[in-house]
């Protein structure tokens, strides 16, 4: 050690920062931190973008301490299974405390991008007035605010180079926020509002776009029907990412021509999104921009049916990424199988989810053909009908390349559709052959058995997604005992309970977040662990039918409906609402 | 047959898998532990039923993209037609942009804004309640039923037009028709 830092003493600090300038991962940067005490000051200094997967494992104060040169900041903040209903809206996760911290210490922040988060107009209106080099605002799953806040941005950042809202909900005010970018706005590299669901100044988007000379990113909303689109190409051929709104015209109509004359001289787009109104019929129409695309999202496109799909497909044989409905079919998949050899990422979402029409659903089939046809394929979520082991065990020797693999089987407890067993063989084949699988999501029905399987192959597991699955407490003891890199875990309706869960506390630091819903746990064992562990904010929701009154304490062996446990620095947090209890 | 409305929690128990042989569908376990649906009893085969259960949050599909898919066959708007007894034009609104009855009933506030005004399903009729209107709709049948009594999903389907009715109008509907068959009586003798 001694010697190593004689060595290193040999380098002014000056090259050292050079060198850590191309770690570009928050991991490696980590890393570099714990070596020595120079390098973690040195580290810390030159740290430009932060990552936060947990914006309570900090707070805003360490984080300006720590690094006091931030620019570009990246927090989630609610769990994921809060994409699902299963948290309460005001549970959290409110971005102020944070923008107001970096105004109030000089941060020169460029660039904010929120998962999940609380976002205020006022925030907005903050972060637009505080930082004159704003560069870049990127809103994922987000809510809170309306177009009021993005009028705020869109006034005030001079130098605005990406506003990219995706899935928020936002309260549209029906302003004219569009139109609040000034005409000295000439910067945007990439603007997304196709969550928007209001009226927009199609006009002054054209203007917009028509000086933005570097755009390379334009998705569009509802409102901005395809005549309005054509003529914002004309002005934007250079652009490489597209996402249409409505996509609905007379196929045989002028416009029609025009848009697909303008497609054909937008020889850059390689990623194509929207058409979230749709006629089939004016498809044909794209058919120029598919031969180079390397990215499709049709999943919002209502009422295409298999047969249209497969048409489109058949001219995509670069594709690396296909976002998708069900409605394809099995036959689709097919279709997909044998055109697009370079496929990497494939999201089947199901297009009917009340379950009237069960023909439009995907079956093992479909993951099969694609397993066969598309060998470097490494990230799967796949909403389907039925699975079967012998599927599974296919495809896990066809693709052992899996990163991400998600399975949701339309039916959470449905077995092996020609054997009744569980699915365990066929989860169990996945993790074995799939060395590098970092997220797993399971379905189907299941037993203690497939959570031998993972904690004993998935080596690289980080987040688990559990639902409905296994018999007993050893399920869950053999994947906190196996997977020892495992970051998340979140299980929901699951026979665990108080042995799985304090059997090795310690493990909770080395995760970020635990997430337990209608399992086993009482509310005893998790007082008992929140007061072994000093460094986990143990929270409890509740709320709804299970609601115990806040004057009484609970029984200890009162079963708790809803657990979020976190390891934190800095304690419970102190905006935690009325039915979320920090034990 | 049994379809419970999204946003109600189902019990949900798993069977323990058939040991090898057939009945794989699902036995029902009494073991207070599991978990198994118990709707999803096989036919045999263990084929699934053709019931389906409502479950909060499964499919774990995100809300975001459950609001803005065409949820139903054909592409997803279902806009009908909203009267609010007093108000000067009707209005329209698109059921498929909301999950449920209390989102509804506060879209109709803003749409008319009435805040608070607007009773929620049943409860609306009883007499302790503040709220000066009753929402209630036209089904496929052309009947007039009071909104919240069948599962949000089968209304979203039969409904064909709302109206935001004046309460006092629904508590004395009945003594209305029978203070007019009075009259028609009186007059007639």
């Amino acid at each position: 050690m001694c010697l190593f830092r004689d060595m290193m003493s040999y380098f002014p600090e000056e090259v050292l920062e050079h060198v850590f300038d191309f770690l570009t991962s928050h991991r490696d940067r980590n890393a570099v931190s714990l070596v020595c005490k120079s390098w973690y000051s040195l580290e810390r200094f030159s740290r430009e973008k932060v990552f936060i997967g947990n914006c309570y494992a900090v707070n805003p104060e360490r984080l300006i301490a720590r690094f006091p040169r931030v620019r570009s900041l990246t927090l989630k903040g609610k769990p994921h299974f809060a994409d699902f209903n299963l948290v309460p809206h005001d549970w959290g996760g409110d971005v102020y405390p944070w923008i107001e911290a970096m105004t109030k210490n000089g941060i020169n922040l460029e660039e904010l991008r929120l998962k999940r988060m609380l976002v205020s107009d006022e925030s907005l209106e903050l972060l637009a007035k505080s930082f004159p080099n704003f560069k870049s605002l990127v809103l994922v799953s987000c809510e809170g605010f309306t177009t009021d806040g993005l009028a705020a941005i869109a006034s005030n950042c001079r130098f605005l180079r990406e506003l990219d809202l995706q899935e928020n909900e936002v309260d549209d005010r029906k302003g004219h926020w569009l139109s609040c970018f000034p005409d000295s706005c000439t910067s945007l590299v990439s603007l997304n509002f196709a969550c928007l669901k209001g009226e927009v100044n199609v006009a002054a988007l054209e203007r917009l776009v028509a000086r933005c000379h570097n755009l390379r990113s334009l998705r569009v909303n509802h409102a901005v029907p395809l005549e309005a689109l054509q003529k914002i190409l004309v002005k934007a051929p250079q652009i490489n990412d597209l996402g249409t709104g409505s996509f609905v015209h007379d196929p045989d109509s002028e416009t029609s021509k025009k848009m697909k004359n303008t497609l054909e001289n937008c020889k850059s787009v390689r990623s194509l999104s929207g058409f979230l109104d749709v006629n089939p019929h004016c498809l044909p129409a794209v058919y120029p921009i598919c031969t180079d695309l390397t990215s499709l999202n049709l999943s919002y496109a209502p009422g295409i049916y298999s047969n249209e799909l497969i048409k489109l497909i058949c001219h995509c044989k670069k594709l690396e990424r296909l976002w998708i409905l069900d409605t394809i079919g099995d036959k689709g998949l097919g279709a997909v199988a044998s055109t697009c050899k370079e496929l990497q990422e494939l999201r089947v979402f199901p297009s009917d989810l009340y379950g009237a029409d069960n023909a439009a659903a995907v079956t093992e089939e479909g993951l099969v053909s694609i397993s066969a046809g598309c060998p470097k394929l490494n990230s799967l979520l796949y909403f389907c009908q039925q699975m079967t082991n012998a599927a599974l065990i296919t495809v896990a020797k066809n693709c052992p390349n899996f990163i991400r693999f998600r399975l949701c089987t339309l039916n959470p407890v449905i077995p092996d559709a020609v054997t009744n067993l569980p699915l365990d063989e066929g989860f169990g084949a996945i993790v074995q052959s799939c060395k590098g699988l970092k997220r797993l999501s399971v379905s189907g029905r299941l037993t203690d058995q497939v959570f031998l399987y993972i904690g004993m192959y998935a080596e690289q597991l980080e987040m688990l997604s559990i639902a409905f699955a296994g018999d007993s407490d050893k399920g869950m003891l053999y994947v906190l005992n196996g997977c020892k890199k495992l970051k998340k875990l979140e299980i929901r309706d699951s026979p665990f309970g108080n042995a799985a869960l304090l059997s090795d506390m310690g493990k909770y630091e080395t995760m970020r977040s635990l997430w337990m819903s209608s399992c086993e746990v009482t509310y005893g064992a998790c007082k008992t662990l929140a007061e072994k562990m000093p460094t986990l904010n143990v929270e409890i929701i509740n709320e709804g039918e299970d609601q115990v009154e806040a004057s009484s304490s609970p029984d200890a062996r009162h079963r708790v409906e809803k657990m979020y446990l976190y390891r934190t620095l800095v304690g419970p947090r102190r905006d935690a609402p009325d039915f979320v209890w920090t034990l | 047959m049994e379809k419970i409305g999204a946003g109600l929690e189902t019990e949900l128990r798993l069977g323990l898998p058939g040991g090898g042989g057939g009945g794989g569908g699902c036995e029902v376990e009494k073991n207070e532990k599991k978990r198994v649906f118990s709707e999803f009893c096989g036919e045999g085969e263990g084929k699934v039923a053709e019931n389906k259960i409502e479950v909060v949050g499964w499919p774990p599909v995100a809300a975001y993209r459950r609001k803005n898919s065409g949820r139903f066959s054909g592409g997803g708007k279902m806009y009908v037609k909203v009267s609010m007894d007093g108000a000067p034009f009707l209005r329209k609104i698109d059921l498929s942009m909301h999950e449920g009855y209390s989102e509804l009933v506060n879209a109709l506030e803003q749409l008319f804004g009435c805040f608070g005004n607007i009773g929620e399903t049943g409860e609306a009729l009883k007499e302790e309640d503040e709220c000066a209107y009753v929402p209630i709709y036209e089904d496929k049948d052309e009947d007039w039923m009071l909104l919240g009594d069948v599962p949000w999903q089968m209304f979203s389907e039969t409904c064909k037009r709302l109206r935001i009715m004046k309460r006092e109008d629904a508590a004395n509907g009945f003594g209305l028709h029978a203070k007019d068959l009075l009259k028609g009586l009186s007059n007639e003798d």
